[in-house]
């Protein structure tokens, strides 16, 4: 497992060794991706990286957080099973299904009635009215955010479950018992014995919407530049990959180019996951 | 000033029994949202998926738009490399999670390896596939199925390690110590004995790898790459469901995304029953 990780690291690594030495440091804030004149930077894809997923946790984590709370809270018993099960099926499902039913379910909508309706009502908004600009094609980095939340939706829900349960019944209890509320008891009691484990999931939900490819390539509407706008196409790690491989020539500096933001996204998630991994491991061991 | 304390601890109460009110009501509309998604998906799924169903899916090979197709090189080259990922990739998860559990417990060693074993478990699929890309395509000379089969597996291999690990440290030492107790050398204990104690879960895990696998795309792209021809042979490019669905998803014609559609159902179907029969046979050993 450690040679596979090391080969995995050093393999991207030398694969992206060219762009590295052609363009030095400055590939990773160059916002150049101009295949034609072979030069090739990787802001604009960590750039969509980043802002994609912080929107899905912007999303997903409130959601999530509901849905634990009323799972290890507030549903009656026999509700609890089904609700738990739905919700971890959908974390089962392919990614490229949450893709496609994005592209030919989501983007239509978004496009042609909700994207619109905001713009209209935010015109004058100082920030609102910068990031809900543009033409409305209904694919962008908004929508990317919304698939990559409903993606990592369950995967937060079902962590944050898991960790509430473990909470001991007499700490509750003894808050019940001095005449706290629902909300009392969680938010004085099951969220300050869970917080970092709380923390470690939503981790895990940002690592696996950092690396979602299929979904995101999908809806995001690849364009390689930075806007400010939350409506306009752009671009992530994952998507570039994708979309550009095949066009991309064996041995090519473009290829090269590639494997370089392979391995910014590795170190990205390797980062993301490795706190993660420590924040929960806290916990079995506490 | 009894009586104005009183008034505003009344007022305290219902002010904390309005927030509890509130919050409660959005957690269930939270957990309402959750469910609409999913019955959105899963309805579009069906809807779509089932209007292009028939039996010329799984009769006809892909072909060129215009010509009644169906999908059957893409469900047997999904069917292939699964299989063959599986079978990769479970011996060494299995022996590496046999180590984790038997052999390495509190080591440095298996602390390293369980860790990475953890990163690898969420690393982003894409990257296994530029791995695989790097380190097999480029060496042998083109896109294989036995490259997607192995990005495969070293997707399987990561799940098999957690779920044997697991299942593992649940066997009571007492077991253990009659096995040895009884004069059985420490393999013969762990095939013989740990094994058994722990094959559900061990299955389980198992069920959960390939129903995760069946449904992978981005790491195919950069192997096995696709095929709309007919092909058996592993050290040539392959057809896959994902890989189909996203061709044809993204294509101008109909009938192909109609297809893609269908295909879509099938996965989806497959992949939910895999997860669907794991929880029976976890349900089934703990009786």
């Amino acid at each position: 497992m450690l040679v596979l990780l090391g080969a995995i690291i050093i393999m991207l690594f030398l694969g992206g060794f060219q762009a590295f030495s052609t363009f030095g440091i400055g590939f990773i804030w160059s916002d150049i991706w101009d295949p034609v004149s072979d030069e090739y930077g990787a802001l604009v894809p960590i750039f969509g990286t980043l802002l994609t997923s912080i929107l899905a946790l912007i999303m997903a984590v409130p959601i999530a957080f509901g849905i634990a709370f009323y799972l290890t809270e507030l549903a009656p018993d026999w509700f609890r099973r089904p609700v738990g099960i739905a919700v971890e099926l959908l974390a089962a499902v392919p990614s490229i299904i949450y893709g496609m039913w994005g592209f030919f379910e989501l983007v239509p909508i978004l496009g042609q009635d909700i994207m619109p309706l905001l713009q209209d009502n935010t015109l004058d908004w100082p920030i609102f009215g910068t990031i809900f600009s543009g033409p409305t094609f209904g694919t962008g980095v908004l929508t990317a955010g919304i698939i990559l939340a409903i993606m990592i939706l369950p995967f937060i829900a079902a962590t944050m479950r898991d960790v509430f349960m473990q909470v001991p019944a007499i700490y509750k209890e003894s808050a019940y018992g001095l005449g706290a509320t629902t909300w009392e008891v969680v938010r004085n009691v099951v969220i300050p014995y869970t917080r970092s484990s709380v923390v470690g999931g939503i981790m895990l939900g940002l690592g696996r919407a950092l690396g979602e490819t299929m979904a995101v390539t999908f809806v995001i509407g690849n364009a390689n530049r930075l806007s400010a706008s939350l409506f306009a196409p752009g671009n992530t790690i994952a998507s570039l990959v994708a979309l550009e491989f095949p066009e991309a020539q064996t041995g090519s500096l473009k290829l090269s180019a590639l494997l370089a933001i392979g391995f910014i996204l590795f170190v990205i998630s390797f980062i993301v996951l490795a706190i993660s991994r420590y924040l929960l491991r806290a916990r079995v061991k506490g | 000033m009894a009586v104005y304390s009183a008034t505003r601890d009344a007022g305290l109460a219902r002010r904390r029994k309005v927030t509890d009110q509130v919050i409660k009501v959005l957690c269930v509309v939270a957990t309402v949202i959750g469910l609409f998604f999913l019955a959105w998906i899963l309805f579009t799924l069906f809807w779509r998926g089932f209007a292009g169903l028939n039996l010329q899916v799984f009769t006809e090979i892909t072909r060129p738009p215009g010509q009644p197709g169906g999908l059957l090189n893409a469900i047997v080259g999904t069917l292939i490399q699964t299989a063959v990922g599986t079978a990769v990739g479970t011996p060494i998860g299995m022996m590496v999670g046999t180590y984790l559990a038997e052999y390495a417990r509190g080591s440095a060693l298996g602390n390293a390896v369980r860790f990475v074993s953890d990163i690898l478990l969420s690393a982003p699929s894409i990257l296994i596939g530029l791995f695989v890309y790097v380190l097999i395509v480029l060496n042998t000379g083109g896109f294989s199925a036995w490259a997607g089969s192995i990005a495969l597996a070293i997707i399987v291999i990561p799940i098999v390690v957690r779920t044997t690990e697991d299942m593992l440290r649940l066997i009571p030492d007492t077991l253990r110590e009659a096995a040895i107790g009884l004069g059985a050398p420490k393999w013969k204990m762990i095939t013989f004995v740990c094994y058994r104690a722990a094959r559900e879960g061990i299955i389980t895990g198992i069920m959960l790898a390939v129903a995760r696998v069946a449904g992978e795309t981005a790491p195919l792209i950069f192997t096995s790459l696709g095929n709309l021809n007919w092909s058996l042979n592993m050290n040539a490019p392959m057809a896959s469901l994902p890989i189909t669905i996203y061709q044809y998803a993204g294509s101008a014609f109909q009938e192909w995304i109609e297809l893609a559609w269908v295909g879509a159902l099938l996965i989806t179907v497959g992949v939910l029953t895999l997860n669907v029969m794991a929880r029976y046979v976890v349900r089934g050993g703990a009786k």
